[in-house]
């Protein structure tokens, strides 16, 4: 606290703060979320890295062994191994995308309350809301990477247009996650309710979604499950790029244009219930 | 006040304790007696070991050396049986947050396996000492935070303890509340139960406390009664002058010889002295004037900071 | 509310053995334990039990129609839902066990502070462990019922025998609890916590869960062999066709050790674990 030293440090204008954080707002705190995933990076690499190698060699290994045995079992004419491959790169960015827009918006408005720094600086609550859903995304990115690069070390990913899969991933992550956002950010007091989304929709949006087997091969009355869920939308889109699976283009079109609707709005219902909660 | 027949016996003996986390000792060869029915502090900055000392004599942590003797048996080797005769009062409330609140005073009571008719009567007379009786029924995260810390130390009283620890019991209550508990904690001394307690508020140590120690980096720096502890290391009474932040110091330079001591701190001088007004006499003789001046009675506080230092410690 | 003299604050020691740990009254913990559960939510409660369904959902009935059916262990083929059904209930009782041991754990110690609380009365550390581990497993024997009753309504049951799914669930289930608490003694922070999961997540997908064993070479059965999952997942399925043999002994042999050498375990680092 040198007050009178000779070279004075001289502070950014005012006036200049509050239009960069008008401009970049979202930016800056997508870099203090980031910073903040390095206390845990170690884990984010070992289940970037583990989940892949797991699930592919026990699902795609060990039980297309007893499945590609069946006379019954066929799909889009490749193995097991890369009909399940895409699906579970999908799962578990879906996964992922969903435990990071829980517990830390939680933290966010409730236990650290790490929202309520940024909130008395220039940057407003909805940039808050972007930055954390950039955040997420890029870390998204990184672990759809891997998996696909693991897939293709796996020989699961046969298609020349197989990379779009990463893309797909994050696209359903997203599509999944910020609805949730949006629903943690009204959420006063964890009473469980995130135990529970993880239990009766997380787990049977992961069990029922066309992840194992195509869709088709469920019983009718519970295929609405797939049609409204952000996976199997997911999958399908995922299984056309990496296995080159065939569907009608409007189906295709159905596919993007739902996963897209449901990650724009929202984000936009996440930027406003974070608003109101914030300038509440 | 109740005084026995013989010299009180201690009820807490502590010799060159000791607890080592890696390589930092929290608690440094600390010694120290407790009579029966004393009111006994511990004073010191954060981390200087209080709460360690209190887990200790809880016999929940475990010390690295020294020994330790609570009334006959040494809680490590015997802590149900010592703990069923404690009552505590943690730095931060930890009550049962799934449970309501008087569940949480009978489920607590049920862990030194007091009776449920027991319970039931003794939950109602807490709540009411309390003052939470509207509150029975409520779940603990819908308390105020002035609630949960009169649950808190209700619930210590369940089991009627001839011991009571309070670590930091007032931080976070208003003024009201804590005129109210130090009124609990004097009639609790009347009959004549132990207390060791640990406070930030040097106002509280001299009003609940016959007795008690400085501690700094994990060792004593002084022990006494309050009168004792001002007397020794402090003067009577306290003159703060104010010259203004660029001249204290120069100022300070021509003070010599009006107190026993004088401290110079960034925004004022303090003159430590048997008579406040006289030495402001002579300053003003002095020709000196300064810009505002105080006399008040030197308190535990000048001892504390004389003792630990006025630098900030984390 | 006498007044206190001298004479009261002198204390007769305790000379049982392990006084020092344990007052002999775990039955307040689980009355704590109850008591919670009354005044939850019944539905987080009941929810922990649809995970195998919905698994069994997925797999027997969606999967099982793929595959069709595999040999059992009798050698007699079964329906792949009846082939998954006990292994699920097995990676059930394991995955409740844990969390409840570990995570449960970990989290009352670090940020709910309940045990802080409790250590401060006559509870020793082992009555809370105790405690802990009946309610654990008083959990685990509600969801062992609940899976045992849809297997029957699915049709997955052909014999009597597999009325002894559920004190088998329980075993299975003590013997990953009376581990987990030893094993969270040594953790220190969240970071340190998912190395649990990234044990189990292998155990479970490894341990014949869903395919034979016989899929891998040689020495990768060796080692899954050892593991505590695939005893659990082999007991559960010879009792659900009651084909029992030898191994059955086996398995339970190495769930008997299990429980045993967990209970030493833990006892041991209680003090590392409640009294730091």
């Amino acid at each position: 606290m040198t007050e009178d030293s000779a070279q004075r440090l001289e502070v950014q204008a005012p006036e200049v703060s509050a239009a960069k954080a008008r401009r970049w707002g979202s930016f800056y705190f997508m870099e203090h979320m980031l910073r903040s995933m390095r206390a845990y990076a170690v884990t984010i690499i070992v289940t970037s890295v583990g989940n892949p190698l797991l699930y592919l060699f026990s699902m795609g290994v060990g039980l297309a062994s007893i499945v590609d045995r069946s006379p019954t079992a066929h799909f889009a004419g490749v193995g097991y191994l890369a009909f399940a491959a895409p699906a579970l790169l999908v799962s578990s960015s879906v996964m992922t995308c969903a435990n990071e827009m829980m517990f830390p918006v939680m933290d966010g408005f409730k236990w650290r309350r790490i929202y309520y720094g940024p909130h008395v600086t220039p940057l407003v609550p909805g940039q808050l809301a972007a930055g954390h859903v950039m955040a997420v995304g890029v870390r998204l990115l990184v672990q759809c990477s891997v998996f696909f690069l693991i897939m293709l070390a796996f020989g699961a990913a046969v298609s020349p247009t197989s990379w779009l899969i990463i893309p797909i991933g994050v696209l359903a992550g997203m599509a999944f996650g910020t609805p949730l956002m949006a629903y943690a950010a009204r959420i006063e007091k964890e009473n469980f309710q995130f135990s529970m989304i993880q239990r009766f929709i997380v787990m049977p949006l992961f069990l029922f979604s066309g992840t194992f087997y195509p869709l088709e091969t469920m019983p009718r009355a519970m295929q609405w499950i797939g049609w409204i869920s952000p996976l199997w939308h997911g999958n399908q889109l995922g299984r056309l790029a990496t296995i080159g699976l065939t569907e009608p283009l409007w189906l295709v079109a159905v596919h993007v244009v739902y996963l897209a609707a449901l990650g724009v709005i929202g984000m936009i219902w996440a930027r406003r219930n974070y608003a109101r909660r914030m300038n509440a | 006040m109740v005084t026995s027949v013989r010299a009180a016996q201690p009820v807490i003996t502590a010799r060159n304790l000791v607890k080592a986390y890696g390589d930092v000792n929290a608690v440094d060869g600390i010694s120290f007696d407790v009579p029966a029915g004393e009111s006994f502090g511990l004073l010191g900055p954060n981390g200087a070991g209080k709460s360690t000392t209190m887990r200790m004599i809880g016999g929940v942590s475990q010390r690295t050396s020294g020994q330790l003797d609570i009334m006959g048996l040494d809680p490590e080797l015997q802590g149900p049986e010592v703990r069923a005769h404690l009552g505590v009062v943690p730095q931060q409330d930890n009550l049962d947050e799934e449970l309501r609140v008087r569940d949480n005073l009978i489920i607590y009571g049920r862990y030194f396996g007091l009776s449920r008719s027991y319970l039931a009567q003794r939950a109602d007379e807490l709540l009411e000492f309390a003052q939470l009786e509207d509150k029975a029924k409520a779940r603990v995260d819908s308390l105020s935070g002035g609630m949960k810390r009169r649950l808190t130390i209700a619930r210590s009283l369940i089991n009627d303890p001839k011991i009571l620890l309070l670590d930091e019991p007032t931080t976070g209550l208003d003024p009201q509340a804590r005129h109210v508990l130090w009124d609990r904690l004097f009639r609790l001394k009347e009959r004549g139960v132990t207390l060791v307690l640990t406070t930030h508020y040097m106002d509280e140590a001299e009003q609940l406390c016959d007795r008690l120690i400085v501690v700094d980096k994990g060792q004593i720096m002084a022990e006494g009664s309050p009168a004792e502890l001002i007397r020794k290391h402090s003067s009577r009474e306290v003159l703060e002058v104010r010259f203004g932040t660029d001249r204290n110091a120069a100022a300070a330079d021509q003070l010599d010889g009006t107190g026993d001591r004088i401290e110079v701190l960034p925004d004022r001088v303090l003159v430590y002295s048997e008579n406040g007004e006289e030495s402001l006499e002579v300053i003003r003789a002095r020709g000196l004037r300064p810009m505002t001046s105080l006399v008040r009675r030197a308190s535990l506080e000048d001892v504390f900071l004389r003792l630990t230092g006025r630098s900030l410690i984390d | 509310m006498s007044i206190l003299h001298d004479d009261d604050y002198i204390l007769a020691p305790d000379r049982r053995p392990l006084s020092a740990l344990y007052s002999r009254n775990a039955r307040a913990v689980i009355e704590r334990g109850f008591r919670v559960i009354k005044s939850q939510n019944w539905v987080v409660l009941v929810s922990g039990f649809f995970e195998p369904v919905f698994y069994l959902l997925s797999m027997g009935i969606g999967l099982g129609r793929l595959v069709g059916s595999v040999q059992g262990p009798s050698g007699a083929p079964i329906s792949y839902a009846a082939y998954i059904a006990p292994a699920l209930l097995a990676v059930s009782a394991m995955n409740g066990a844990i969390y409840d041991s570990t995570w449960n754990i970990f989290f009352k110690m670090h940020f709910g502070k309940l045990y802080q609380s409790m250590l401060y009365t006559s509870l020793g550390p082992f009555d809370i462990a105790v405690g802990e581990i009946f309610m654990a497993l008083f959990r685990g024997f509600l969801y062992a019922l609940g899976f045992t009753g849809v297997m029957a309504v699915m049709g997955l049951i052909a014999t009597p025998w597999a009325l002894l799914l559920v004190p088998a669930a329980v075993t299975v289930a003590f013997g990953f609890a009376s581990f987990g608490m030893a094993i969270t003694s040594y953790m220190k922070t969240f970071q340190q916590m998912d190395v649990i999961t990234f044990v189990m997540l292998p155990m479970f997908l490894f341990s014949a869960t869903f395919y034979p064993l016989s899929v891998y070479p040689e020495p990768v059965q060796w080692v899954v062999e050892a593991l505590p999952l695939w005893h659990g997942v082999e007991l559960m399925r010879e009792i659900s066709t009651g084909a029992f043999s030898v191994l059955t002994l086996v398995h339970l042999l190495y769930y008997l050790v299990m429980i045993l050498v967990g209970l030493a375990f833990t006892t041991r680092r209680l003090r590392a674990l409640f009294l730091r």
